[in-house]
């Protein structure tokens, strides 16, 4: 059977990707940043994923406003990294599995998730800029990875309490598939910014700090965060925050915080960063 | 007249919700357009004549020629559909905030550094007055 023994979270800054690709994470600006991920570099060799299940939003790329899905599932062989505005990242083509991820639709489905099933599908930097703070520049992504888009875009998102409840029934998803696969979710975002408007540039270190010690011990009290809460309180965009939820209703109830960082700033946001082990894992 | 929402007394902002969506539609599909090489190039060429394929306001392509990012979020465009403008532009996101809060790309980006803009005196309209 699969199974998951850890979970991520990370933001995915695009200013990220493009230091990554230009070269710069050497210099000062971005070097304190970059350090807060070389433990994880070590971690992941350590403890390799077959699949990552990852949770992450699409920014106007795959999806314009002619569709909109709240829940989206790559179910694709491939999925190539997207043009959004300045040619495609030079990352490699992403590999899904395409027969988990059919198994995981149906499970979700008739778990009551209505999920959107997604054949054809570009992955911007939301999904590409957390593989390259792991993995490097490979030249091939080193594991299958399934992407879950959720729309953040277009308000309202899903709750956050929606996104917890849906992790659960995507835990229940991937334990029943019968190949033997090592699984890890990644929950992506965040964590606290704002882009848009004469109040951008909004960060709340208190509420991203508290947030980052919450998420293991007590998920559930972060899944009352109303919405209005987290655009007062985290900025416009800080609101993608709720797809950590999924990453974590995914994990037992009980798990070890394993690495935590928290950096202010990548360009207008702050970079929040976690490894979460299930408690009953051998690892 | 649009219903009232919870989120209308935050300060600077504007939430991207479904009648901003229905409001900006067009505006926003003008800037998804320009994700390939080839529309940034039409563009480019003669912006007043590209804008003129899509069924926009006049308005709402006076803003666009202006570059005035706050003046299109008014009037429906969300950042991250008006981001494929400003890349077209060669222009990062960070430029785009400065643009949209009035300050220089070097204030703005020293307020960053400094910890960003904190959430105290900027949760309510009425801390703005």
């Amino acid at each position: 059977m699969a199974v998951i023994y850890a979970g991520l979270a990370t933001s995915h800054v695009p200013a990220i990707g493009a230091a990554i690709d230009l070269g710069r994470t050497r210099e000062p600006y971005w070097q304190p940043l970059f350090e807060g991920y070389e433990f994880t570099r070590r971690w992941i060799i350590e403890h390799p994923p077959d699949v990552i299940l990852l949770v992450y939003n699409d920014h106007a790329s795959a999806f314009s406003l002619e569709l909109i899905p709240t829940f989206a599932l790559g179910c694709a062989e491939e999925f190539l990294p997207a043009d959004e505005g300045w040619g495609p990242r030079p990352v490699p083509p992403v590999h899904g599995d395409a027969e988990f991820a059919a198994h995981i639709a149906q499970s979700l489905i008739l778990d009551e998730f209505d999920l959107t099933i997604v054949n054809r599908m570009a992955v911007d930097h939301g999904l590409t800029v957390p593989l390259s703070l792991v993995f490097g520049q490979p030249q091939e992504w080193p594991c299958r990875v399934i992407p879950l888009a959720v729309n953040v875009v277009q308000y309202p998102p899903p709750t956050g309490r929606r996104c917890f409840n849906l992790g659960q029934a995507l835990r229940r998803a991937i334990v029943s598939y019968p190949k033997p696969l090592r699984v890890m979710v990644w929950g992506t975002g965040g964590m606290s910014h704002q882009l848009q408007g004469p109040r951008a540039g909004l960060i709340n270190q208190p509420f991203d700090n508290h947030f980052l010690d919450t998420i293991g011990p007590d998920p559930e009290s972060l899944a009352r965060i109303a919405h209005i809460e987290y655009l007062r309180e985290a900025g416009s965009e800080g609101i993608e925050l709720v797809m950590w939820l999924i990453m974590r209703g995914a994990l037992d109830a009980h798990v070890r915080t394993v690495h935590r960082f928290y950096h202010v700033p990548a360009s207008n946001t702050a970079v929040g960063h976690l490894i979460l082990e299930n408690a009953g894992a051998r690892t | 007249m649009t219903a009232a929402h919870d989120y209308d007394d935050i300060p600077g902002t504007t939430v991207f919700d479904a009648e901003r969506a229905r409001v900006g539609y067009h505006l926003n599909m003008f800037c998804m357009s320009l994700m390939t090489p080839e529309h940034r190039a039409a563009f480019k060429a003669d912006e007043r004549a590209y804008l003129q394929r899509f069924p926009m306001t006049d308005a709402q392509r006076d803003a666009v020629i202006g570059r005035d990012w706050n003046h299109m979020i008014a009037l429906g465009g969300n950042i991250y559909f008006l981001a494929k403008l400003f890349s077209t532009d060669g222009h990062s996101f960070q430029y785009a905030a400065a643009q949209m809060t009035g300050m220089s790309q070097e204030q703005y980006a020293q307020m960053m550094r400094s910890g960003g803009r904190t959430p105290d005196g900027n949760r309510f309209r009425s801390e703005w007055k």
